[in-house]
């Protein structure tokens, strides 16, 4: 998927000024939070399941390459085979080579933010197959031509007015207009899909190493017609959603809903080990794991590791304050918000999304609600001080911090500086205020800046108690 | 007027000057923004720690915490800034100041800044250990639970990120407030959301940063109250200026300044003189 995270100030402006979208933004964060509140207030050990998932987490990311060697074992013994590949471009050819190898007409999609990472729908289109996504939202943005706006929620950005006209459109009348109905439509046109698909993908929320099971969870059950029906099952997922027994999947399960759309559980937990047996009723010819890295293996290595303990619950943008008033597309790449500005900078580098760091005002909400409790405002402000050792920040920026720095650390000319600012403003205020700031339209432009009285307190200070 | 708890527990307010000189050594950290814009503030901390008998000095030597530099990135400034801070304040018992962002940085990111440094780690974590946000510290640590102060208002309190996830900071100033005489507290919703401000933050991303302002503000404006208390003055500078642009009624002051009872006139962005 092309990057345009670059392009987040612009974007930025024009989701604030886009007003459907901020219909549909308010309605979900209102959903989000109060739901995920309601789930961690209503299970006492709640935060003690965040620290052992953090301390597993942080074990298994430990021994990685233990856990993983043991997980493709148990995959191959169950007559699976596992792929690792090092990056997109590897993925994408693996997963066509397979595609091509079967001879792959109609192709079924449960939903996998790994796969929009490796822009795999583009190459699968572009060798001339058909695409289906089945999860719902997924469906909704693949008719649009857009990309996913939220990593658990993709379609979050649009109305039920805009699905409406986009299923219209799509279908052919009558339009319908309640949510059932457009519901009802869409399983409709998907039903038949998953029973001419040759290869249906999912994603793998987790990827169990003592049974060799990928393991997803759904709200539609989409993604178990996509994996049971097609005749080829490809799961795509990141190397570090490996977890060592199914005892352990289980800790993680009982946070990832709750965290993301505020349920005790989702509607289906789906275990995949393996192709169809013998004495199965139903199930693949072929059962495939396309294991990505890209990046991944340099995260562990490096400052970003606790990245690595993400298990893309959505939790940190639900909260995010700047998501909330901008929306994933804005971000320009397949990963929103807190969880995106950290990945996306270390994933595409450092200088194809230089906003995404900065866009952040550390208030740390993201931190306080994430259930592996990663430290995000931390890493975010790790990639600040990388584009300022890489001096990607620009000059303007870099100038005026070595201003400030060679200021503050001489506390006379600071305060001789700090007085004329209050004398100067203060000249300039008017009833306490200052309406317009030519050097400060940044602030001025949004708020009027509060007037000084005129001097400092410490001038104040001395005058009241002398020097101390 | 403040009444004690726990610390100091005898002759309160009598013969200040006395008593002051068995409380405390406290060193005030002015932040930047009080000095410059709300003098107000650093005069109400001084009044409310020196009336919990805590002897108040304000070195001169004092600069930034040095949160500008880190973060924006500029971890070695940051260090400059903050070897600085730690040089002049290690020496009193507390450093106490009236932002929960200033003091977050001393608290947690002066550590984290020396990791490693065998000169400079034990000092910034000594340094650490004794500093405190102001409210926080005359609740917890002196064991203040009631000012004497007047306000006729309905206020409802913003907690700002840095202190309320950094320190902790979300019962004390309530506990505190609730005492004030004639002040009536209304909670609003998602008091504990960014107000948008952010440090520079709110200069980068202005658009971003008007649409934060205003949700809040509309959160602000649903309560009904008058009068917007928050602990950290650049979160209120921004909604302050904001309720101004927009012409709202609401006065904003620092909690410290009402608990102080120098919460007169129109408030943060007014003229002393002001009545709304």
């Amino acid at each position: 998927m092309e990057i345009r995270s670059n392009e987040f100030k612009g974007r930025a402006v024009f989701a604030i000024h886009d007003a459907s979208l901020q219909q549909a933004l308010g309605k979900a964060r209102e959903g989000f939070v109060g739901k995920r509140a309601q789930q961690a207030a209503e299970l006492p050990e709640f935060e003690q399941l965040r620290e052992e998932a953090k301390a597993l987490k942080n074990h298994i990311l430990d021994h990685l390459d233990h856990y993983l060697e043991r997980y493709e074992q148990a995959v191959t013994a169950a007559g699976g085979q596992v792929h690792w590949a090092r990056d997109a471009e590897e993925a994408r050819t693996i997963i066509l080579g397979i595609c091509k190898r079967v001879g792959a007409k109609t192709v079924t999609k449960g939903k996998s933010m790994v796969s929009e990472e490796i822009g795999l729908n583009e190459a699968l289109i572009d060798e001339g197959m058909e695409v289906v996504e089945t999860d719902l939202g997924e469906y909704i943005i693949q008719l649009a031509h857009e990309p996913p706006s939220h990593i658990i929620a993709p379609a979050v950005h649009k109305t039920k007015d805009q699905v409406s006209d986009l299923f219209e459109a799509a279908h052919g009348g009558p339009r319908k207009t309640t949510v059932p109905e457009l519901v009802d439509e869409a399983r409709r046109m998907l039903r038949d899909k998953y029973f001419r698909a040759d290869v249906g993908i999912t994603g793998g929320n987790f990827l169990v190493a003592e049974t060799g099971s990928s393991m997803i969870v759904t709200n539609e059950g989409n993604g178990d017609l996509t994996q049971t029906l097609a005749k080829v099952h490809i799961v795509t997922s990141g190397i570090e959603r490996v977890v060592p027994t199914l005892d352990d999947a289980t800790l993680f399960l009982r946070l990832l809903a709750r965290s993301a759309t505020g349920q005790e559980t989702e509607t289906y937990t789906t275990l995949s080990t393996g192709p169809r047996r013998a004495d199965d009723l139903d199930g693949p010819e072929e059962y495939h794991v396309v294991l990505v890295d890209n990046g991944r293996s340099r995260m562990l290595a490096g400052r970003f590791r606790e990245m690595l303990r993400c298990i893309r619950c959505g939790a940190c943008m639900n909260h995010c304050p700047v998501y909330g008033a901008v929306g994933g597309h804005a971000y320009g790449w397949v990963y929103p918000g807190p969880m995106g500005s950290v990945l996306t900078p270390l994933i595409t580098g450092l200088d194809n999304a230089y906003d995404l760091p900065n866009a952040c005002t550390l208030n740390g909400r993201c931190a306080s609600v994430c259930p592996v409790k990663i430290p995000l405002p931390d890493l975010l402000r790790e990639l600040r001080h990388m584009q300022h050792q890489q001096e990607i920040t620009p000059a303007m920026q870099r100038r005026a911090l070595k201003l400030w720095r060679f200021a503050a650390t001489q506390p006379r000319l600071y305060h001789a500086g700090e007085r004329i600012a209050a004398r100067l403003l203060a000249a300039i205020g008017r009833k306490g205020r200052i309406r317009r700031l030519p050097l400060a339209s940044a602030w001025t432009d949004v708020r009027d800046l509060p007037a000084p009285a005129g001097r400092t307190f410490l001038e104040l200070w001395q005058g009241k108690r002398g020097k101390s | 007027m403040l009444t004690m708890s726990r610390y100091p527990n005898e002759s309160m307010g009598t013969d200040m000057p006395e008593t002051a000189k068995n409380g405390p050594r406290v060193g005030l950290f002015a932040t930047c923004l009080m000095n410059v814009f709300r003098p107000n503030i650093g005069f109400a901390a001084v009044k409310l720690l020196e009336d919990a008998g805590c002897t108040v000095e304000v070195p001169d030597s004092q600069t930034c915490c040095g949160q500008p530099g880190y973060n924006s990135g500029d971890f070695d400034a940051a260090r400059a800034l903050a070897r600085q801070v730690i040089a002049t304040f290690e020496h009193f018992d507390y450093v106490v100041g009236p932002s929960g962002s200033c003091m977050a940085t001393i608290r947690h990111d002066y550590p984290a800044l020396f990791e490693g440094d065998p000169d400079w780690a034990p000092r910034a974590e000594a340094l650490s250990r004794k500093s405190f946000e102001l409210l926080s510290f005359l609740h917890d640590e002196l064991g203040v639970t009631q000012a004497q102060a007047r306000l006729d208002a309905v206020a409802t309190y913003h907690d700002s990120c840095s202190g309320l996830r950094g320190l902790g900071i979300k019962g004390q100033p309530r506990a505190l407030l609730a005492g004030v005489e004639g002040l009536k507290l209304k909670e609003m919703q998602d008091a504990e959301v960014c107000c948008g401000f952010g440090g520079t933050f709110c200069v980068k991303y202005p658009e971003i940063s008007e649409k934060m302002v205003d949700d809040k503000i509309r959160n602000v404006l649903a309560t009904g109250a008058d009068t917007l208390l928050g602990g950290d003055l650049g979160c209120l500078m921004n909604i302050a200026g904001r309720l101004k642009r927009i012409n709202a009624p609401v006065k904003v002051f620092h909690t410290a300044e009402v608990l102080a009872g120098l919460a007169g006139g129109g408030g943060i962005a007014s003229e002393p003189g002001e009545t709304r």
